[in-house]
């Protein structure tokens, strides 16, 4: 897949942008009830979910033999015999996203699976550190092996729109991130407004992030349908008009297998079939995978699953 | 099928059909159905078929009604009224409940049941329409409770007679007998012939929840059984449909005294100004013309964008156009369905025809196989194409640009219909201006086909009037107090006399003139009549023409408001007072006293008949605005000449209104006096206009004038037929109170205020901040 190469930043892209957030949410709203996946269709849908996911762990007490465990997870999201049921192979998840220190454990323990693996940088999550220190930070990560970096812009540049400050700070990050790929964690919950989202992407778009994600899992509100639409349609636009096809991830708040349909469908219906794949769809998740192994497994065997019959992550 | 791994390659939806065996057990249990009178099935007669739309298949056989079929439910219905209107508020109130309830509980299976008979999509009938419908018997159960408080004095209709289209068949069902019932009505509706089937499952409803026999009756049949019950002795009818049929409803019922609204046709403009969310607006195109297969009486079918934006609104409503599924109705993933019937797909296919054959350009719009039809819209396309006048009913738009706001609000009124519009700005300023401007009963600002029992729905101009929803829809099933009404004198003769005959008063010549756009006129004809004091203008039919233009030309009345104009009337019941005693002279005391005593009241009243904000849905702010009909006729009572005219006129222009009157036939000469006081008290010309002369000449003259929207009549049944008749042409309605003592304080009141304005309702949904960031709108 080619990169996002970025732009020069151009304000008149999305000086004008005007967003609704009523509508914005009947759409949202709507959506999902618009669309209906059954039996096979929903399986596979629910597998590509699968192949989506940045298997998640972000927390402070987070070893590296968790990391392993994880990865394991990754390597292998559900149990073989439901997944040779259903005539699947090859299966992983999308890649694993672990803070810098855990970067070396998850490369050991995902070997040549061809697992990526994601790092969270850039002072993680509130990004309140000298930028200095948050390039250092992603250099250190790619150095580690990390084949992408999750980075988080500074919010404070959104809320008094200094768009400047936002795309060079943008710019430094995706220089410092050399040939790893870039996702720019926008902090959704903290913008707040549909229109800052909406701005934020494109401020992140044109300094050549090639994912544009919702959040960290930290804030308060976290992915939701109608900023996913409001992200989804900046990117459309974006390519629109340089050509360039950069991909979405939401994190945090997606929990069920229903959501992950949710998501695909708005993926699907907003962006088109290419933005189900995993080079341009991640969905930033933890819990997710359990459920979605769960209504596999009641595809398979006609049995409601129980949680511990399954290899946790 | 293809296997998951394959799937996950396409990734594409698959069929998700939703299960209709429960629905289709019911149907081949009945086989035939007759009608529900009398809280019974009567045995099926002479039967036709109702289809599945998409398949063409066969669902059940449904009973012709005949006029025998009609006279009995309406024998049942007036058996039932009595003891149905003597119930307490809370007793009926109840029953509404309980219907709500069992809907609700047969939410599916009547979603299966209406998209199966209406080929509408599953998603639409499941997420809106059956919702609606048990928000509305809700609502109504809540009317019922609070009648008496809420409508002090005033007594249901007695039977109404409800005949309603194929487009929302349970939800249209719900709209006529929720309000009718909540009132105190009972009855007889028939449903469209092509979607009997959910009135039939609700009649069942009403059995199961015990509803006294006879209070809803069911008639299914064709345009016939719908004619038989237009024909009735009911003493309303409530009508939806199209403008061509509401149009004959209202001539067969010209003269006959009983109630009448008229939800019909429309060619809704959807305009979208240049800082709109674009997207937004897209969306809402979908919500509209794209939304039941365009088979919307109040779709927003007309698309006018600002030409600033329009080629990027175009490419993203092309997008978005090519993205919705075209497909069985009971597919999940089904966004556009069947045409309700053969007959409605050809014509919509023979329209766009003649959209095209008169130059326009078809995007989209293929006819499939059987009754479906790709959405497309019609674009280079001009103001006087078929495409553009004509409602098409289909899942296609007309789209065409403008320049600035008040082109958009000049296009968006350019239209005999006056049912809805929508509006798409992100300015408050520049959207609160255009719902304003547009003529239209309902106004959506950055929204489109939001429904809620709550707020009143219906048009203007030839979109049929009465409202549908909320208290303005209690009050078109509900009776004022009763006045005692008085016998008018009939108007003797009039014979012209010539030009140049005398008129003798008190030993001087007096030869009255017109009173038009604030000036004297002679009459056209160059004649008068003998009148007692002199010599009145003889009008004629340009006269009335010329009236009601300088009555178009007066529109700044309106934009005052309503302080401005209370201080014209406090005026004019200044000068009056001070004139008291030469009117006294003409009139009598109480006559003049009434005059006086109409100015100031209804002075009072210029800034206070407020509208409401209703509370429909939590975030959207909903106001129903009382706004002035325009150019309002008046045919005044032939006696009691300045305060008949008086009790008429002032309530109309302190609303807004602009008045052409005809006033008293036989004694006018007051007004000579009247019009000079007007023109002392800064009544700006124009509006009021007065003609004197045979009120049986220019009365339907007046009432058949195409600007003017509204009509008042004051005067025995043949007259009032030959006027209701002529006031079909454009659809105004004509209200017609009983002839009274003008001086008693039973001419004077809030009736008079309401039937001098049209409600226009406007919702505006309003949100900062996405859900859960602490906005109170979701």
């Amino acid at each position: 897949m080619t990169r996002n190469p970025g732009t020069d930043l151009r304000l008149d892209w999305f000086d004008g942008i005007r967003i609704n957030t009523p509508a914005a949410e009947r759409r949202a709203a709507t959506l999902p009830a618009r669309r209906s996946l059954k039996k096979d269709h929903q399986a596979a849908w629910l597998l590509n979910a699968i192949r989506c996911i940045d298997l998640t762990t972000l927390a402070g007490d987070d070893t590296p033999d968790r990391v392993a465990r994880l990865c394991a997870k990754a390597r292998q999201p559900v149990a073989p015999d439901l997944l040779a049921a259903l005539g699947v192979t090859g299966l992983t998840t999308g890649a694993v996203c672990v803070y810098p220190t855990m970067v070396a454990a998850a490369k050991r323990a995902l070997g040549n699976s061809g697992v990526p693996v994601a790092s969270v940088a850039t002072g993680f999550p509130a990004g309140l550190m000298p930028l200095d220190l948050r390039l250092a930070e992603i250099r250190y990560a790619v150095d580690q092996g990390a084949d992408e970096i999750d980075i988080v812009i500074t919010r404070a540049h959104v809320l008094r729109a200094d768009w400047t400050a936002l795309y060079d700070e943008l710019r430094a990050m995706r220089e410092a991130s050399g040939a790893a790929k870039m996702k720019a964690i926008l902090a959704t919950g903290d913008l707040k407004s549909l229109e800052n989202v909406a701005k934020a992407s494109h401020v992140a778009m044109q300094a050549g992030a090639d994912w544009i994600k919702t959040s960290t899992g930290k804030e308060g509100v976290n992915a939701t349908l109608p900023v996913s639409l409001v992200m989804c349609r900046a990117i459309r636009d974006y390519r629109a008009r340089t050509g360039h096809a950069v991909g979405f991830k939401p994190a945090g708040g997606l929990r069920t297998a229903k959501d992950a349909l949710n998501w695909q469908v708005l993926m699907a219906e907003e962006l088109g079939r290419d933005w189900l794949a995993p080079d341009l769809f991640r969905i930033g998740a933890s819990s997710l995978l359990g459920d979605i192994e769960r209504q596999i497994s009641h595809h398979v065997t006609g049995r409601y699953a129980g949680a511990h019959r399954q290899a946790i992550a | 099928m293809s296997s998951v791994s394959e799937i996950m390659e396409t990734m594409e939806y698959g069929a998700s059909v939703e299960d209709s065996s429960a629905v289709r057990d019911w149907l081949k249990r009945h086989g035939a159905f007759g009608h529900f009178i009398g809280g019974a099935f009567t045995r099926p007669g002479r039967t036709f078929a109702t289809r599945d739309p998409s398949t063409g298949e066969a669902l059940a056989e449904v009973t012709q009604g005949t006029a025998d079929d009609i006279a009995q439910a309406v024998k049942a219905a007036r058996k039932a009224q009595r003891g149905w209107a003597k119930l307490s508020g809370s007793e009926r109130a109840r029953h509404l409940y309980a219907l709500a309830r069992h809907v609700q509980k047969r939410e599916r299976f009547l979603s299966v049941l209406e998209s199966l008979d209406n080929g509408k999509p599953i998603r639409e009938s499941r997420d809106i329409d059956i919702p609606l419908v048990v928000r509305h018997f809700y609502h109504h159960a809540g009317w019922a409770e609070l009648r008496d408080n809420a409508f002090p004095g005033h007594a249901p209709l007695g039977v109404c007679g409800q005949v309603i289209p194929w487009n929302f068949p349970l939800l249209m069902l719900a709209w006529k007998i929720a309000p009718a019932l909540a009132a105190g009505n009972t009855v007889v509706l028939k449903p469209a012939e092509y979607t009997p089937l959910t009135a039939l499952a609700f009649a069942e409803i009403c059995q199961q929840v015990g509803l006294p026999a006879g209070v809803v009756n069911i008639v299914t049949g064709d345009g016939e059984t719908g004619a038989a019950l237009v024909g009735a002795e009911v003493d309303k009818i409530a009508f939806t449909g199209s403008t061509e049929v509401g149009r004959a409803i209202a001539g067969r019922l010209a003269g006959t005294g009983r109630g009448l609204t008229l939800e019909l046709g429309g060619k809704s403009p959807f305009v979208v100004m240049e800082d709109a969310d674009l997207d937004a607006a897209v969306e809402g195109v979908v919500d509209s013309i794209w939304f039941n297969q365009g088979q919307v009486c109040c779709a927003g079918s007309r698309i006018l964008v600002a030409e600033a934006v329009a080629a990027r609104f175009e490419a993203l409503l092309g997008a978005r156009m090519a993205r919705l599924r075209v497909g069985p109705p009971l597919d999940k993933s089904t966004d556009i369905g069947a045409i309700v019937d053969p007959v409605q797909k050809d014509r919509i296919i023979s329209i766009c025809a003649a959209a095209t054959d008169a130059g326009a350009e078809l995007v989209g719009g293929q006819p499939g196989q059987g009754c479906f039809i790709a959405p497309g819209y019609l674009k280079n396309i001009a103001p006087a194409n078929p495409g553009m006048e004509q409602e098409i009913f289909g899942p296609i738009a007309t789209l065409s640009t403008f320049r600035t706001a008040d082109e958009a609000a000049e296009l968006a009124n350019n239209t005999r219909y006056g049912l809805a519009a929508s509006v798409w700005s992100e300015s408050a300023t520049v959207a609160t201006d255009l719902a304003a401007r547009i003529k239209a009963g309902v106004v959506w600002i950055n929204s489109a086909n939001l429904f809620d029992a709550a707020a009143p729905f219906g048009g203007w101009r030839e979109s049929g009037f009465g409202r549908e929803g909320g208290r303005a829809g209690m009050l078109d099933y509900l009776a004022p107090p009763e006045v005692k009404p008085a016998r008018e004198p009939a108007p003797k003769p009039v014979t012209a006399a010539p030009d140049g005959g005398a008129g003798q008063a008190g030993g001087i010549d007096r030869t009255a003139k017109l009173y038009i756009g604030g000036a004297q006129k002679r009459p056209d004809g160059g004649a008068s009549y003998a009148v007692p004091g002199g010599l009145a203008p003889l009008g004629n039919r340009k006269d009335i023409r010329n009236a009601v233009e300088a009555a178009a030309k007066a529109g700044k009345w309106a934009a005052m408001g309503g302080h401005a104009r209370a201080q014209v009337l406090y005026y004019i019941a200044e000068n009056l007072s001070a004139r008291a005693a030469d009117f006294a002279a003409l009139t009598g005391k109480p006559e003049i006293e009434a005059a006086i005593a109409r100015a100031f009241h209804y002075a009072a009243w210029a800034d206070k008949f407020d509208g409401a904000n209703v509370q429909a849905k939590p975030g959207h702010l909903v106001n129903v605005i009382p706004e002035p009909w325009g150019i309002l006729g008046i045919a005044c009572p032939n006696a009691q000449p300045l305060a008949g005219f008086m009790s008429l006129v002032m309530p109309a222009i302190a609303m807004g209104n602009r008045v052409v009157a005809i006033p008293a036939q036989d004694n006018p000469l007051a007004l000579a006096d009247l019009y000079q006081v007007f023109d002392t008290s800064d009544l700006p010309g124009g509006v009021v206009n007065i003609v004197t002369g045979a009120r049986k000449d220019l009365a339907p003259v007046l009432a058949a004038h195409d600007e003017v929207a509204a009509m008042w009549h004051v005067g025995p049944p043949d007259s009032l037929a030959a006027v209701e008749r002529a006031a079909c042409g454009n659809l105004k309605p004509v209200w017609s109170p009983a002839h009274r003592d003008w001086t008693s304080a039973a001419a004077q009141g809030e009736d008079f205020l309401r039937h001098a304005v049209q409600m226009k309702t406007v919702w505006l949904p309003y949100g900062a901040l996405p859900a859960g960031t602490g906005s109170l709108a979701y």
